[in-house]
C-alpha cells in the first residue's frame, strides 16, 4: 500500500512539473486581453455579452488603441460593461448612448469612440437618437446586442422579441395585431445614407464569433479612415429570461431568431470608395 | 479697449459662448431663444474651430452635452421651458456624475406649450433640482443684456471650479431686447487633460468611467453626501446680490432677472410720492442669498416679492424672513410683464394703506 501511494504521489508531482513546463508565455494561445479589467462580469452563464466583450476588448488590443478608445456603456444588462472594459467610458442615460458618443467624437474626433447598447435601449427608448446618429454618419462604432428580450429588467417584451415570443409583459406570446412587430432596426439604419458598413452577425458558434470579430475590426478600421457610421448588430441569447440552459438558448437562437434576423453585411462599403 | 455693441440678448449670449473660448454647442430650435444656435451657426466654427450642432430634440442635446463635458471641454446648450422640461433627464446624470457645462433657460409663459412670451415660471425647477433625485444647479440669474454676456464666462468658470452644471435663467424679454452691451475679449480656446475625464487611457493612469449610478446604498449615500457638502461650499462661497436704494428704505421689492428693473423704476415713482422703498435683487437663485434677507427683514418693515409667475422665489424669500416681517407677493403670469405703475399701486395697497 505505502508503495503505491508513493508511487502515485510521484506521478502527481511528474504532472504538476510538466504542466509548468507547457504553461510558459512561449506555448501561451489564449489569454485575457489587456483591454478587459480583471473585474468579475455579472454576466449570467451562458450569456453572449461576454463573449461580445471579449471581441471588442481583443480587436482594440490587436489594433493597438487602448489609449485612444472611449467607450459608452448603455442602461440593461451591460450597464456595467465599464467596469469590464479598462478604457475610459461613459454610462449613459437609457437609449441615448448614441448621442452621448456623438458628443464625444464631436469633441475629441481623433478617437475612437463606439457605443454598446442593447435592443431595448437603441431599438426602443434611444429609436430616435439612433437613427438620427446614424443618419448623421458620425464617425463612430455602434455595437447592437440583440436577444430580443429585456434583460436587465427580468425577461420583459423588447422591441424584437420575435411573434408569437414568451416574456413576461407578452405571457401568451407577442400578438403583434394589439403589440406590434418585432422592429429591425438594423435594415432600417442600413437605408439612411449616413451609415457606412452595417452587418448582422452572432457569438452563439465559433465561426461567428470569428465573424463578428471581424466586422469589429473591419469598423474601428473604417472609423479611423473617417469613412462614417458602423453599425455592427449581434444576435444574442438569454438563457435566463428565455428560461433555457445556455446550450438549447444557442440551439433556440440558431432555429427561432436567426430566421427572423439573417446573419451577413446588409450595407457593405462601395469597392470603388475604399 | 471697450467693445460696445448694440445686441439682442440671445444673439449676445452666442457671442460671449463664442469669445469665453466654448469648444461645443449642441441645441434644438425653440423660441424665443432659437437665434443662439442661429447666431453660433454662422460663423463660430471658423472663428474659433468649435463645434455648433443642432442635434434631433433637447433629448439629445443634453445628452450630447453629457459625453462631451466628460472629456472635459468647455460645453454649453440652451433652450427654453419645454425644452429644458425635456433636458432634465440629462441634467440629473451631469450633476451626479459632476461635469461642468453651462445651460441657459430663456424662460417662456407655461405650463405646457404654454406662451413664447417672458415668464419666470421655470423658478423651481431651475432652483429645486428639477430633475429627479437631489441635486442643485449653479443659478444665475441676468437682468440685462449686459450681465447674458457676462454670466456666459462667470458660468463657466463656476461650473469647472465646482464640477457642477450651471443655469443661466433668462426670460424671453430679455432674449428678445437689444441693449448695449460691453463684450469681453476672444479668450483663447484651451484644452486640459482633467484627472477624471474621459480622454483616452493612458497607459500611465488608470482608467476613467463617468457614470452616476451606485449598486451600494453606502456608495449611493456618500456621493449624495459629497454632493450636498459641495452645495454647501457654493452657497458659503459664490452669493451674489445687487441692493438699489436700500439703505434708508421701509419698505423693500425683491425680485430677479428682468422684473427687478421694473422694481427699480416702482422704486423711484414711489420715493417721488415720498415712500421709501429699496429693491433687492439675487443674482444667484441657487446659491440664494438667504441672511442678506434676513438682515433686511429686521431693518424694513415689509417686502413685496415681485415676480413673473403665481409666487415662485417668494417661498424662499419668506423662509428667510422666517416670519419677522410680512411679505406680499405681485405675480403676473402667462407672459405679462408687470408695470412699474402696478408695481407701485402694490406697495401702496399692501403697506401704505395699513400706516395710514
Amino acid at each position: 500500500m505505502n508503495d503505491k501511494k508513493m508511487i502515485d504521489e510521484e506521478k502527481h508531482f511528474a504532472e504538476v512539473i510538466e504542466q509548468e513546463n507547457i504553461c510558459t508565455n512561449e506555448n501561451l494561445i489564449y489569454e485575457t486581453p489587456g483591454t478587459l479589467t480583471d473585474n468579475i462580469m455579472h454576466y449570467c452563464p451562458g450569456c453572449g455579452h461576454g463573449v461580445a466583450h471579449r471581441i471588442l476588448a481583443e480587436v482594440i488590443d490587436e489594433l493597438g488603441i487602448q489609449e485612444e478608445t472611449i467607450g459608452v456603456a448603455p442602461v440593461g444588462c451591460s450597464v456595467f460593461a465599464y467596469n469590464y472594459f479598462n478604457i475610459d467610458m461613459t454610462e449613459a442615460a437609457h437609449g441615448r448612448a448614441s448621442a452621448v458618443a456623438t458628443g464625444i467624437k464631436r469633441v475629441l474626433p481623433e478617437k475612437y469612440v463606439f457605443s454598446y447598447q442593447g435592443d431595448g435601449d437603441l431599438a426602443a427608448i434611444g429609436t430616435g437618437e439612433t437613427i438620427h446618429t446614424c443618419n448623421r454618419g458620425e464617425n463612430i462604432l455602434i455595437v447592437f446586442i440583440n436577444n430580443g428580450i429585456y434583460g436587465m429588467t427580468g425577461g420583459q417584451m423588447a422591441p424584437t422579441t420575435l411573434p408569437g415570443m414568451k416574456s413576461t409583459t407578452s405571457p401568451y406570446g407577442r400578438d403583434v395585431a394589439t403589440m406590434g412587430n418585432p422592429l429591425k432596426i438594423t435594415e432600417l439604419v442600413a437605408m439612411l445614407p449616413g451609415t457606412y458598413y452595417v452587418t448582422r452577425t452572432a457569438v452563439n458558434t465559433p465561426v461567428n464569433v470569428r465573424k463578428t470579430k471581424k466586422a469589429i475590426m473591419n469598423s474601428l478600421k473604417y472609423q479611423k479612415e473617417g469613412k462614417g457610421l458602423c453599425f455592427v448588430e449581434i444576435v444574442s441569447n438569454c438563457p435566463s429570461n428565455w428560461k433555457m440552459t445556455p446550450v438549447q438558448s444557442n440551439e433556440w437562437l440558431e432555429k427561432n431568431m436567426l430566421p427572423f434576423y439573417p446573419l451577413g453585411d446588409i450595407k457593405v462599403p462601395n469597392e470603388k470608395e475604399k | 479697449m471697450k467693445e460696445l455693441k448694440l445686441m439682442k440678448g440671445n444673439e449676445a449670449l452666442a457671442e460671449a459662448a463664442i469669445r469665453a473660448g466654448c469648444d461645443a454647442y449642441f441645441g434644438y430650435p425653440i423660441t424665443p431663444q432659437s437665434e443662439v444656435l442661429e447666431y453660433l451657426s454662422q460663423d463660430a466654427t471658423k472663428r474659433t474651430g468649435m463645434v455648433v450642432l443642432q442635434a434631433e430634440s433637447e433629448v439629445a442635446a443634453i445628452n450630447m452635452i453629457y459625453g462631451a463635458a466628460g472629456t472635459g471641454k468647455k460645453v454649453m446648450t440652451t433652450s427654453s421651458s419645454p425644452g429644458i422640461s425635456l433636458m432634465q433627464e440629462g441634467i440629473s446624470y451631469i450633476a451626479c456624475a459632476e461635469l461642468p457645462c453651462l445651460l441657459a433657460n430663456v424662460v417662456r409663459g407655461g405650463p405646457g406649450l404654454g406662451t413664447i412670451q417672458p415668464s419666470q415660471g421655470d423658478y423651481f425647477q431651475a432652483v429645486k433640482g428639477g430633475g429627479h433625485g437631489d441635486y442643485k444647479l449653479i443659478v444665475l440669474a441676468p437682468s440685462t443684456v449686459q450681465e447674458m454676456v457676462d454670466f456666459v464666462r462667470l458660468g463657466f468658470e463656476l461650473a469647472f471650479k465646482y464640477r457642477n452644471p450651471v443655469m443661466i435663467l433668462a426670460d424671453g424679454a430679455l432674449g428678445q431686447m437689444m441693449e448695449k452691451v460691453e463684450l469681453f475679449e476672444q479668450q483663447p480656446r484651451t484644452f486640459e487633460l482633467l484627472p477624471w475625464a474621459t480622454t483616452g487611457k493612458l497607459n500611465s493612469r488608470e482608467r476613467h468611467f463617468i457614470t452616476s449610478l451606485h449598486m451600494q446604498p453606502d456608495k449611493m449615500e456618500e456621493i449624495n453626501i459629497h454632493l450636498q457638502t459641495k452645495y454647501k461650499l457654493i452657497e458659503k462661497q459664490e452669493i451674489r446680490f445687487e441692493e438699489f436704494m436700500c439703505e434708508d428704505a421701509e419698505y423693500v421689492l425683491t425680485a430677479f432677472g428682468l422684473v427687478a428693473r421694473v422694481c427699480q423704476k416702482a422704486a423711484i415713482l414711489a420715493r417721488e410720492k415720498g415712500i421709501k422703498v429699496g429693491v433687492f435683487r439675487p443674482k444667484t437663485l441657487f446659491p440664494f442669498p438667504i441672511n442678506e434677507i434676513a438682515k433686511l427683514a429686521s431693518k424694513v418693515k415689509g417686502i413685496l416679492d415681485v415676480e413673473m409667475n403665481a409666487g415662485q422665489m417668494v417661498e424662499d424669500v419668506r423662509l428667510a424672513v422666517n416670519g419677522k416681517i410680512p411679505v406680499e407677493f405681485h405675480g403676473r403670469m402667462g407672459g405679462i410683464v408687470p408695470s412699474p405703475e402696478e408695481i407701485l399701486q402694490k406697495i401702496e395697497e399692501k403697506f401704505v394703506g395699513e400706516l395710514v
